[in-house]
Parts: C-alpha cells; sequence; structure tokens
C-alpha cells in the first residue's frame, strides 16, 4: 500500500462533514454562510486532489490500479481501487459536487445540517465506485441511502415524507435481496474480493427452485438478486416509480446529486457485478432486460410528453435515457457498453444541468408548473440560451454529448437484436417531441403572464455554476475520445472476458457469432 | 472437592453474599436514604465481577459435579450481562430520585436477578438451570411492579408473574420428560440418551417444551404476549433492563441446553427455532408499525431483534454462536443507548413516552435527535452502522447452514422494521415547527451513554472493538 489517495479523496468530504459538526455553531445568516463556503472550500479541494487520481492512472492498464487493501472483520476487507470503468464516475462525482454546493446557495433552513448531509454522500458515493471488497461496496451502496433520505425529507417540498418513505424502503427492499446474493457468493467462493471474484466461475447448473426450472441455476439466482437492488437503482421500468416522486420532492440540489450519480450506480453495478461474476446469468436474463429497456426508452418517453411538472418530465426523461444504458450493458459489446459508459456521464452532465435549470426559475417563481411559464426568452435571454443547450443535448444534437452516448449504445444494440434497436431509435424521435415541447411552453413565445413581468436572468454564480457543465458537454460532444480512450481497455477486457467466459459454459455462441 | 467447586462460582457467591448483607444493612439504617449509595456500590461491583471474569482465561471448568459450567461461551455471556446492568442500574438513578421511586430494594433485586442470569448460562443440568431461571424471573417480577400506586406497573408484574408461571411450568414439565427418558438431569447425560439422530420421542416432547419455557423467556413469537405490556407498565429505567441483560441470560441459556444437552440432535430443533425466528422477526416488524408509545414500540423491537439472534442460535453451528453472541452485544449496546434517549424524554418533568411528543426534536435538541438517528439507523440494520453487521452475521450463519429461506425472510422482515425507525426520524426531523418542545432536562449520566452509545454504532465498523475475536473463542466452548 504505498499510496493512500483513494481513501483521501473518498473521507475527505466525511471529514470536512465531521469539522463542521463539531465546529460550526450558530443559527443566524453568518454562521449559514460560513457552513456554505467550507463545504464549498471542501468538495472543490477534493475535486482538486481527485485529479491527482486522473493524472496517475494508467490507460493503458485494463485491471484495478491504485489499490489499497487492509484486514477487516468476517474475513473482509478494506479495499479500494479504480479501473478504467470506475474512474470517470469517481470524477464524475467530484466534479459535479462543487457544483452542486453552488447550486444550493440560497437554502435558508438549518444550512449546516444541509451541507453535512452532501458532505457524507459524496463521501458515500465516492466509497461506491472505489470499493473493491462486496461488503464494503454493499456498505457505500446502502448507506447513501441516509443522507439522500433526509435531504428529500428535511428539504423537500411539500410532499416530501412521502416520497423520503417511498426512496428508503424501494431502493432498501431491492438492496437487501443483494446482500443475500453476496452472502451466498461469500459462500460459495470464500472471498468478497472483487477482483478475484470477476475471474470465479460461480454454479451455473440448472436447477430447480419451488418447482421452477432455472436455467443457469445459481448464476441466474444471484443475477436476479442484484438485478433487484440496480434495477431499482438505475431505475428500470416498472420499478421506477420512486424516481419521479423522489424528484419533485427533492430540493435542486437533491434532484441533481439524484440523477447525475446516485441513478449511475445502477449502472456501475451492472458492469462490475453482473456481467463479468455472472456471464451465464447474464446471457440468460438478457432479452428480459432488452425487453425492459425498450419499454423503459418508449413508455417514460410517452408519460414523460403529458406532465405537467418540469420536474416529473425530467424525471421521466432520465429514465427512458437509463434505458439506453441497459441496453447497452446488455448488448455486452464493446460499442454497447462504450456506450452505456458515455451515456452515463454524460446523462449526469445533462440530466443535472436540466434540474439547475429548473432549480434557477423555481427559485424565481416558486412553482414547477408548466403552465405556470411561457416566454422567458423575453426577460432571460441568457438562461434561455443556457436551457436551449441542453434541451439539444438531451434529445442527443450531434455536437453534443447526449448525441455519442444515444448513437453508440443503438450500434451497439443493432449488432445484437435488431428488433430493439428498431423501438430504442423510435424513443430517439420521442425524445425530441417532450424536450423540445417543453422548451416551447416555457421559453419561447411572447411574455403574456403578468407575474412574469420582473422575472431577472441569471445572476453570476448561476451563470458560474453552468460554465462546466456547458463546456464538458460541448467538450465530450465533439472530441468524445477523451473518455472512450480511458475507458476502452478496461470495457476491452470486460467483453472478452465475458464471452470467453460464455464459450467456456458452452453458450457463447450466438452472441460470439454475432460479434 | 467442595473448595474446589467453590472457587468456581465464587463471583455468584459474592454477589449473592453483597445482596443478602446490603439488604440487611440497608433495613437498620434507615431503608431508602442509603439507596442511591446503593446503586453505585451495587454497579461497581458488577463492573468489578465483569473486568473479574474478563480475566480469568483459564479452560473451560464445571463444578458440582457437571451441574455448573463455566466455559469461555458462559464468561462472554456474564460480561455482557454485568456491564449492561451496571449501565442500566447507573443510568436509572436520577430518574428514579427524581420520581421518588428509587427504593433501596431495588438494586439489590437487580444483584439477585443477576445471580441467576449467571447461574443460567452457567447451567449444566436441568436442576440448576431451574434455579438460576427462577431466581431470576421472581426478582424480575417483583422489579416490574416496582411502582405500587401505579395500576399499570401492578398490571405489568401481575401479568409478568402468571404468564411466567405458566412458561415455567411448561418448562418443568418438559425437564420431567427429558429426565424420565434419559434418566438423568444433567446435560452430559441428556445429550447421551438422545444420541445422534432418532431420539426417543418422550425426549422430543421435553425438547419442544422446555423450548416453549425458554421462548417466552427470549419473548419469542407465540410466547410474546406479555412483553409489550411488561415494558409498557414498568417504569422506563426497569424497561431498560428488561430490554437488555435477561434477554442475554435468556439466549444464553438457550443455545446452552441447546447445545449442551441437544447437541446431538441438531436436525430435530433447529426448525422449530427456525420458525420461532421466522414468527418473532415478522411480528415484531409488522405489529411495531402501529404503535404509538415508544416504550410499546420498543418491545416490538426487541421481539423482532430476538427472532434475528435466534437466527443465529437455529444454524446450530460455532458460527451461528458467534453469530448470535455479536447480536446480542451489539442489540444491548443499541438498546442502552435508545433507552438513555427515551428517559431523557420529559414534558414540564413528567416522562413522556408518545411518539409525537418527539416532533421536530432535532431543532430543539439537536445533539440527542442525532445521537437518537444514529441508533435508530443501527437498529434497523441499515449500514454503515454497527446494527448491520450483527445482521450481517446471522444472515451468515444461516446461510451456511442451508437456512438461506430463513435468511431471505429475515432481509425482507428488515425492511419492514426499517419503516418503524423512520418513523421515528420522521418524527425528529421532518415536521413543521412548534413550541411545545421536551424539556431541557439534565442528565449528564443518561446524555453520556446515549453519545457514548451512537458513537459505538459509527466508529465501531473499523474493527467491532474486537469481539469478533473473542466471540469466536466463545463459540468454540460450546460447540465442539
Amino acid at each position: 500500500m504505498d499510496s493512500l489517495l483513494l481513501s483521501i479523496v473518498t473521507f475527505a468530504p466525511a471529514l470536512s462533514a465531521v469539522i463542521l459538526l463539531i465546529f460550526a455553531r450558530g443559527e443566524d445568516e453568518a454562521a449559514a454562510l460560513v457552513a456554505k463556503r467550507f463545504a464549498l472550500f471542501a468538495t472543490g479541494a477534493t475535486f482538486l486532489i481527485s485529479l491527482l487520481i486522473l493524472a496517475q492512472f494508467n490507460p493503458a492498464d485494463p485491471g484495478f490500479q491504485m489499490v489499497e487493501e487492509a484486514e477487516w472483520l468476517l474475513g473482509l476487507q478494506y479495499k479500494m481501487g479504480v479501473d478504467g470503468i470506475s474512474i470517470l464516475f469517481v470524477m464524475l462525482t467530484t466534479f459535479m459536487m462543487p457544483l452542486v454546493i453552488a447550486a444550493s446557495w440560497g437554502v435558508k433552513t438549518r444550512v449546516k445540517e444541509y451541507m453535512i448531509a452532501f458532505l457524507l454522500l459524496e463521501t458515500l458515493m465516492l466509497g461506491v465506485f472505489m470499493a473493491l471488497d462486496l461488503v464494503l461496496f454493499y456498505l457505500f451502496f446502502e448507506a447513501g441511502l441516509i443522507p439522500m433520505f433526509l435531504i428529500i425529507g428535511i428539504w423537500g417540498g411539500s410532499d416530501r415524507v412521502y416520497a423520503s418513505f417511498k426512496f428508503f424502503l424501494y431502493t432498501f427492499l431491492g438492496s437487501v435481496l443483494m446482500l443475500i446474493a453476496m452472502i451466498a457468493m461469500f459462500a460459495q467462493a470464500g472471498t468478497t474480493d472483487i477482483p478475484t471474484l470477476m475471474i470465479h466461475e460461480f454454479d451455473f447448473a440448472d436447477m430447480n427452485v419451488l418447482g421452477i426450472h432455472v436455467v443457469g441455476g445459481m448464476q441466474t439466482l444471484m443475477f436476479l438478486a442484484f438485478f433487484a437492488s440496480f434495477a431499482v437503482k438505475m431505475p428500470m421500468w416498472p420499478v421506477h416509480t420512486w424516481l419521479p416522486d423522489a424528484h419533485v420532492q427533492a430540493p435542486t440540489a437533491g434532484s441533481v446529486v439524484l440523477a447525475a450519480i446516485l441513478l449511475k450506480m445502477g449502472g456501475y453495478g451492472f458492469l462490475r457485478f453482473s456481467l463479468p461474476m455472472f456471464p451465464v446469468g447474464s446471457e440468460v436474463m438478457t432479452n428480459f432486460v432488452f425487453v425492459l429497456s425498450a419499454i423503459a426508452i418508449v413508455y417514460t418517453s410517452l408519460v414523460a410528453l403529458v406532465q405537467e411538472d418540469m420536474k416529473k418530465l425530467i424525471a421521466y426523461s432520465s429514465v427512458a435515457h437509463m434505458g439506453y444504458v441497459t441496453m447497452g450493458i446488455f448488448a455486452a459489446n464493446q460499442q454497447g457498453i462504450d456506450g452505456a459508459i458515455f451515456q452515463m456521464l454524460s446523462h449526469g452532465f445533462i440530466s443535472g444541468a436540466l434540474f439547475l435549470c429548473v432549480g434557477v426559475i423555481y427559485d424565481r417563481m416558486h412553482t414547477r408548473e408548466i403552465d405556470a411559464y411561457g416566454g422567458l426568452v423575453n426577460r432571460m435571454p441568457a438562461y434561455a440560451a443556457i436551457f436551449m443547450l441542453f434541451t439539444m443535448a438531451n434529445v442527443g444534437l450531434p455536437g453534443t454529448s447526449g448525441f455519442v452516448g444515444e448513437f453508440l449504445t443503438l450500434v451497439g444494440i443493432f449488432k445484437v437484436n435488431t428488433w430493439v434497436a428498431l423501438f430504442a431509435t423510435s424513443g430517439v424521435i420521442l425524445s425530441a417531441a417532450y424536450a423540445l415541447w417543453l422548451y416551447r411552453r416555457v421559453v419561447m413565445g411572447d411574455l403574456i403572464k403578468e407575474s412574469l413581468r420582473s422575472i431577472t436572468d441569471m445572476s453570476f454564480r448561476e451563470r458560474v455554476v453552468f460554465a462546466p457543465l456547458v463546456v464538458m458537454t460541448i467538450l465530450l460532444g465533439v472530441y468524445p475520445a477523451l473518455v472512450l480512450d480511458l475507458i476502452g481497455p478496461s470495457v476491452e477486457a470486460l467483453v472478452s472476458n465475458y464471452q470467453t467466459a460464455l464459450l467456456d459454459a458452452g453458450r457463447g455462441t450466438q452472441i460470439a457469432a454475432s460479434h | 472437592m467442595i473448595q474446589a467447586d467453590l472457587n468456581i462460582i465464587l463471583p455468584e457467591v459474592i454477589l449473592s453474599l453483597y445482596a443478602m448483607l446490603a439488604l440487611v444493612g440497608a433495613v437498620y439504617s434507615g431503608k431508602d436514604k442509603l439507596a442511591p449509595l446503593l446503586v453505585w456500590l451495587t454497579a461497581g461491583l458488577f463492573a468489578l465481577l465483569a473486568f473479574w471474569i474478563a480475566g480469568s482465561t483459564g479452560p473451560s471448568q464445571t463444578a458440582f459435579g457437571g451441574m455448573f459450567v463455566d466455559d469461555g461461551f458462559a464468561r462472554f455471556a456474564k460480561i455482557m450481562i454485568l456491564i449492561s446492568a451496571a449501565v442500566v442500574l447507573v443510568m436509572s438513578q436520577e430518574y428514579m430520585l427524581r420520581r421518588n421511586l428509587l427504593r433501596f430494594e431495588y438494586p439489590l433485586l437487580i444483584a439477585l436477578a443477576l445471580v441467576g442470569m449467571m447461574m443460567m448460562v452457567s447451567a449444566g443440568d436441568l436442576m440448576s438451570l431451574y434455579m438460576g431461571l427462577e431466581l431470576q424471573s421472581l426478582s424480575l417480577y417483583v422489579i416490574a411492579s416496582l411502582r405500587r400506586d401505579s395500576v399499570k406497573s401492578t398490571e405489568a408484574g401481575l401479568k409478568y408473574f402468571v404468564l411466567g408461571a405458566l412458561s415455567s411450568g411448561l418448562l418443568l414439565y418438559g425437564a420431567s420428560l427429558c429426565y424420565g427418558y434419559s434418566g438423568t438431569t444433567l446435560f452430559s447425560g441428556i445429550i447421551a440418551a438422545a444420541g445422534d439422530h432418532h431420539a426417543p420421542l418422550g425426549l422430543l416432547l421435553g425438547l419442544v417444551l422446555i423450548s416453549s419455557g425458554l421462548a417466552f423467556k427470549v419473548s419469542a413469537v407465540p410466547f410474546h404476549m406479555w412483553t409489550p405490556d411488561v415494558y409498557e407498565g414498568a417504569p422506563t429505567p426497569i424497561t431498560a433492563f428488561f430490554a437488555t441483560a435477561p434477554k442475554v441470560a435468556a439466549i444464553g441459556l438457550f443455545a446452552r441446553v441447546m447445545h449442551d444437552a441437544f447437541g446431538g440432535i441438531t436436525a430435530d430443533w433447529q426448525q422449530i427455532i427456525a420458525l420461532l425466528s421466522l414468527l418473532s422477526m415478522f411480528l415484531g416488524s409488522i405489529a411495531a408499525i402501529g404503535q404509538t408509545n415508544i416504550k410499546r414500540l420498543m418491545a416490538y423491537s426487541s421481539i423482532a431483534h430476538m427472532g434475528y439472534a435466534l437466527m443465529g442460535l437455529a444454524a446450530g453451528t460455532a458460527f451461528g454462536i458467534q453469530a448470535l453472541l455479536i447480536y446480542m452485544a451489539i442489540y444491548v449496546t443499541m438498546s442502552i443507548g435508545t433507552f438513555a434517549f427515551i428517559l431523557l424524554m420529559e414534558k414540564d418533568g413528567q416522562p413522556v413516552t408518545d411518539i409525537s411528543a418527539l416532533h421536530m426534536l432535532s431543532r430543539a435538541h439537536p445533539g440527542r435527535a442525532i445521537a437518537m438517528l444514529v441508533l435508530l439507523f443501527s437498529l434497523a440494520g441499515v449500514p454503515p452502522m454497527v446494527g448491520f453487521f450483527g445482521k450481517l452475521y446471522v444472515l451468515r450463519a444461516a446461510y451456511d447452514a442451508g437456512l438461506a429461506w430463513l435468511a431471505l425472510a429475515g432481509v425482507i422482515a428488515s425492511v419492514i422494521g426499517a419503516f418503524y425507525y423512520l418513523r421515528i426520524v420522521f418524527y425528529m426531523y421532518f415536521g413543521d415547527d412548534q413550541d411545545d418542545n421536551l424539556d431541557r432536562t439534565r442528565a449528564p449520566v443518561l446524555q453520556t451513554v446515549l453519545f457514548v452509545s451512537a458513537l459505538i454504532m459509527v466508529v465501531g465498523i473499523a474493527n467491532l472493538f474486537g469481539i469478533e475475536g473473542a466471540a469466536e473463542a466463545a463459540a468454540a466452548t460450546l460447540v465442539r
């Protein structure tokens, strides 16, 4: 263990939270400002330190790098590391958090606790992406529910209690099933070390459970248990219903974190656990996932069309975009997985920015009703331009990062299953419909509503928050190699391991032929 | 010979002598005046004995022809019992003093109950089992109705007594059957008579009846009916005591009987325990949802937790016992912290137990609220709190023993259970402001206990304070 860099990055925000908890005093505005500045400084510093990870990372090496490990109880270990798949999620997290804090400058109530919750959340999210031990992963994965539950419940909208309970219990139920599968893996493989488990071959002999014939045996069962957790987190249709509630009720910053980072844990989980550890189980369930993804893309896009609440519309659009991600992952070829990771990153920037866009006008008008707006371009030209950019990125306009992800996943799926590709492509059209229609109703037209006459354009602080997101969206759109070069070798290794495992199991013919 | 035997039970002898001498002393010197002093003295003695037992690392030994067993398992359980009782005693002093409840009998009855509990976890014979159990139970019946002028408290005592007598009867009947079919009351004789499989039917019947009696003591479903009423009726410090030390003793005795007397026929009792565990987890989780009184809620919560602990026992392996011991240690720590919080709940000097009184506690008492938040998530078994590791151990034990269905049921029950813990969080954090806050009770001891136990729940994830190895060694002496 030569470098503690990963642990430092992971626990720096938590440490800051503890400092804030112990030393910050008072309820007045000065104390609140101190808390805000401190949190901004802490997340900013974390981002700067995390750049060191990126600098030290060797993109040519597909394995885990900067690994730290130490003994823990019950034969578990504290083991952290990054590879090409996880490093960008780590960077996404550290990149988004300062923006999230800066976007929360308007919070009035219990500012200190608010900042503590977000700082703890950052530690837990980073831990998820770096953990290389099953139980350590579970620990971070689950613990993230606590601050998010409090963020929605304390600083949320009018129906926050319902949304927070639904969020917590829904995700908790999914995760405990994963815990059982982890215990089963621990029992079977005798270790919880993720790199070891990724090459361990779990039983896949067909078996009978309660009279049901299970093809793929234990692997399919374990896959389903993990699927229960990740599908809820992702979220996939039909277990997505917690998301619109949570998004609508959460404060703006909570929505941004939820959309930009928390949802990515599901996709990351599929890549880290489902595909490498249960190749046979994944292969058995591939068509099932495809169908759910296609339904998610088409159905939730249609649902988004009829929403009257802006946040809800974007939430449904998130579900649809996550449909591309699951589809790309289970296409299990280089383009599909590359695209899925790219789509997750770009969705992190775009959806985060869209929720911030809603936040900007919500802070001024205190309503998210689409009907309450119209003609904003007359009073807020800068806002209209930024909102335009992210609407286009959400649609997947070439030149923005949204296009690359969608295109790659569609290429990936087309090689495996043309029918799914057909339905998924129709989602591109639908997403243009709801996103552009939203834009037209909110921004375009004449400024008729009396209440909007005195609305002000974006402040300097708000523009500063958006600037990095604008840069990233366009940069990744015109130069995707920035990301693809980093993730390439790891994805290649993942795909080839997956195909080899399937061939070894005598199940690989179908996909290998189309590869 | 008798000298050697007495040496082995020296801690119990000292505690009994202390209780009797203090009783006489207190009677002759103006009764309740001495009570506060006695509380501290008793707690100090408990702590001393705990350290003594922790220091004695000798091999397993038996006394009185096998009636009393002093092994690693007994020592581990005794340390838990003594320390938790000491903390609860210290916690209860301020509360009881202010309500004029602090009678000198209180610490002494607890001391006598503890002698019984230490007998229970060390029992090597049906007779010593029963002696310990009854000494403990009779002391507890009296303590439950300590508040003589309260209808609820006396009701609690009476209910506890009547139902407890019934369960003792069941247990005795089972014991007599075991004696009849094995010709001895010694566990070592019973395990020989039971053989490795195909135990005589009478012995199995005895096993079932003894299990029922013991299930009553650990308040496992369907023998749990007394728990909510007793928890609610008894004064809160006494409820805190009921939730901790007696539970450890009862489940320790349960493990002792199952492994020492029926260790050869694991398959026969495994299903009984698994069913008790399943029912307890679900009933505890579901019934707690509708509760508005925090003491009743904690009663159901403890039923659910006993279900998880029994899951470790149901595994029937050494790892299962290790998991059980770790689970109990964590459970006791969480419970003590939670009850310290409940003892702090006062409005205008009067104790309140209604959950809605916690409305927006995070505003009036942020420190207390955050400590309770940590404890609640730990009780719910949400990582990263230590409570999660307790669950992880028992789930692992159950899975390894082929009880995957029980582990699956356990996690589903834990999701249901999470709801009512979250409901308390909801009251503390999610409401709107109001003026009607809880008192700023000045109780340094209670606050210290609350914060320390909350801190343990967070810091403990590093290595569980090393109890893993101790529990493993203890389990190895029970399951050979």
